[in-house]
């Protein structure tokens, strides 16, 4: 195990933890500020990817995929949202989850409806498909730039959450809807604002991870379920929790993966570590998960506002 | 048993419907359609464990298809090294079913709500994943199970036998918990449901109520995921799939959750629903038919959605509604 595998794997960790938060900011405003248990989100991702692949492949310019791609997913996000999931707000929990489980199904066989079963390609833009020099160590430009959006986004969104009035009226109606309503905030406006912000946001993980991932049916499901493993861990509507919590399930996942088989080799027999290490590796989140509930059930940043 | 309903008379004629279906398919001679059925009752029996919380202890699980997995992995991996005693098989399921469900349970029910939604469901993945990377054993192809398991005095070989055991072991499991349910146990955990605060001061240790509940209900999917290696002599991850804890949660919402027999009612619609779409046959032009049977999905999903929609307060809170209305 060298320094610079530890720091390309540490760097693979970080990018796959920017990603998550990416998908994890939308999905935690979401469930904490109406309430609402939306699986759809993980196809909304998917749709991005595919709505950003399929621009790509038409104009071959990443600038068009995003400029296509994002606002697709924003209007479909809308629309879902509009159509079917806003006269859920008000059920219980288990209504929300068998609609977007429906919905799930829904969009997974569209995809292969108009796409096909295989996946398709979108290639790594032209400026960005040479690597970056890191202390004598290759490093592809293109992961550096999911980094630097992730980073940007992440700025942003403190920004305005908690530094602007559309933020302060979000936190507001977060704590307490019917006392925000009644102050004449239009909280249905809100709602949609907040989701369409969410699918913005997965559009843009969509964008960010078609080069990189294989754009496929069901591509969102995976995801969606780290992104929740993530939203429990950082706390259920925090920003702040969906970030530090995207970070540590990315580098404990990649790094896991990468040097735990090596590492159980070193305690055990070859034939046990070979076949415990990726068993081992590939719930060490889930482990991270479980730990973090069992010392605080809250997650590790509970919103403290209400 | 309370009086003759019309709701009791229905279950009878549809436990009887059951128990004859091995002599109507042989008549018919399609024994294909015996398999349908009874891979219908062994989804029901999953479905109506996780009934047992969901719809009586309002907790919404949607990992249970992990348990379905144990269940059948048990039995898979023990056949495959040449350990074929039926009974073992149940032991050692169980054995590991209650310890999983124990540890699982006790970390899940610190939360309530949402997160308890999201975390059974990532403990779910978590067995899914421990699975697929369990490469001695098929990894994500699965293994075939070379023989069915032995409980020596019923051979599970015999197609109608293997059914009629499945029959009965849900008739023993509805049985069971139709007195489990009315019983102080059930009256705490519905309860619990409708007001765990007020239980935790009436003095009623919820938590300890709640997680026995939850691996009760636990050990009837395990049972369910033993019955379904059986039937189809074959384990595979996919048994674990996030898609089937949500399917269960369907069924048992499409039968109804206030009822035992409801979940066993929903899983038939929607297994036979997936059955017709995906084998849709009807001589519509315009390839209708073949769009469907490819897609089938796309339409069981709008199914899902739209029965969830016009419900007004969901297909309980509807049937709740009707019951209180009649009465």
């Amino acid at each position: 195990m060298t320094a610079g595998l530890l720091l390309t794997q540490t760097l693979n960790g970080v990018q796959l933890g920017v990603l998550l938060f990416l998908l994890s900011a939308g999905l935690t405003l979401v469930f904490g500020i109406m309430n609402f248990v939306n699986l759809t989100h993980g196809s909304l991702y998917m749709m991005g990817a595919y709505f950003a692949a399929a621009a790509y492949n038409a104009s071959d310019s990443f600038l068009v995929a995003g400029l296509v791609g994002i606002p697709a997913t924003i209007v479909l996000g809308l629309l879902v949202e509009r159509i079917a999931l806003s006269t859920l707000y008000t059920r219980d929990h288990l209504d929300q989850v068998l609609a977007t489980f429906g919905l799930i199904l829904f969009f997974n066989e569209v995809v292969r409806i108009v796409w096909g079963p295989s996946s398709i390609y979108m290639n790594v833009p032209s400026t960005l498909s040479g690597t970056i020099d890191l202390f004598g160590l290759p490093y592809p430009a293109y992961r550096f730039a999911i980094i630097g959006v992730g980073l940007v986004v992440a700025l942003a969104l403190y920004l305005l959450i908690h530094r602007s009035r559309i933020g302060m009226l979000i936190r507001a109606s977060a704590s307490n809807p019917a006392m925000a309503g009644a102050l004449g905030v239009n909280i249905k406006l809100l709602n949609a604002l907040v989701f369409g912000l969410g699918a913005g946001l997965a559009g843009l993980a969509g964008l960010m991870a078609g080069p990189i991932m294989s754009v496929q049916p069901g591509m969102g499901e995976p995801i969606l379920i780290l992104t929740l493993v993530v939203i429990v861990t950082g706390g259920i509507g925090s920003i702040r929790g969906a970030f530090y919590g995207a970070l540590m399930v990315g580098i404990v996942d990649t790094m896991g993966r990468a040097f735990l088989p090596t590492l159980l080799r070193e305690v055990f027999e070859r034939s046990i570590a070979q076949a415990a290490g990726p068993a081992i590796a590939s719930m060490l989140i889930y482990l991270l998960m479980a730990s973090v509930l069992a010392l605080r059930p809250q997650g590790l940043f509970p919103v403290k506002y209400g | 048993m309370v009086k003759a309903s019309p709701r009791a008379l229905a279950a009878v004629a549809i436990l009887a419907i059951l128990a004859l279906v091995p002599l109507l398919t042989a008549i018919i001679g399609q024994p294909f359609y015996l398999t349908i059925v009874a891979r219908i009752m062994i989804f029901g029996l999953a479905a109506l464990g996780l009934n047992l919380i969901l719809g009586y202890g309002g907790m919404v699980s949607f990992g249970h298809a992990m348990y379905l997995g144990i269940g059948a992995y048990a039995v898979a991996i023990l056949t495959f090294h040449g350990i074929s005693s039926g009974w073992v098989h149940l032991a050692v399921a169980l054995a590991i079913g209650v310890t999983v469900a124990i540890l699982v349970g006790s970390v899940c029910l610190r939360t309530s709500g949402m997160a308890f939604i999201m975390i059974t469901l990532a403990f779910a993945q978590m067995f899914f994943f421990l699975a697929v990377s369990l490469k001695q054993y098929g990894g994500d192809d699965g293994l075939s199970i070379p023989a069915r398991s032995d409980f020596g005095f019923v051979d599970l070989g015999n197609a109608t036998l293997l059914y009629y055991t499945i029959y009965v072991v849900l008739l023993a499991t509805l049985h069971g918990a139709w007195h489990l349910i009315h019983s102080r146990f059930g009256m705490v955990l519905r309860g619990c449901k409708s007001n765990e605060r007020r239980m935790i001061s009436l003095g009623v240790p919820a938590l300890r109520y709640k997680l026995t509940a939850y691996v009760i209900s636990a050990q009837v999917c395990v049972i369910a995921g033993l019955l379904l290696a059986n039937l189809t002599r074959f384990c595979s991850p996919a048994y674990m799939q996030w898609q089937v804890s949500g399917e269960l949660i369907v069924m048992a919402v499409l039968g109804g959750m206030g009822t035992l027999l409801g979940p066993v009612a929903g899983a038939a619609t929607l297994l036979l629903i997936e059955e017709v779409l995906s084998s849709l046959n009807l001589g519509l032009p315009w390839g209708i038919d073949a769009f469907i049977r490819d897609h089938w999905m796309a339409p069981l999903g709008l199914f899902i959605v739209l029965v969830v929609l016009t419900l007004k307060q969901g297909v309980y809170g509807h049937l709740a509604a009707a019951r209180s209305g009649s009465a």
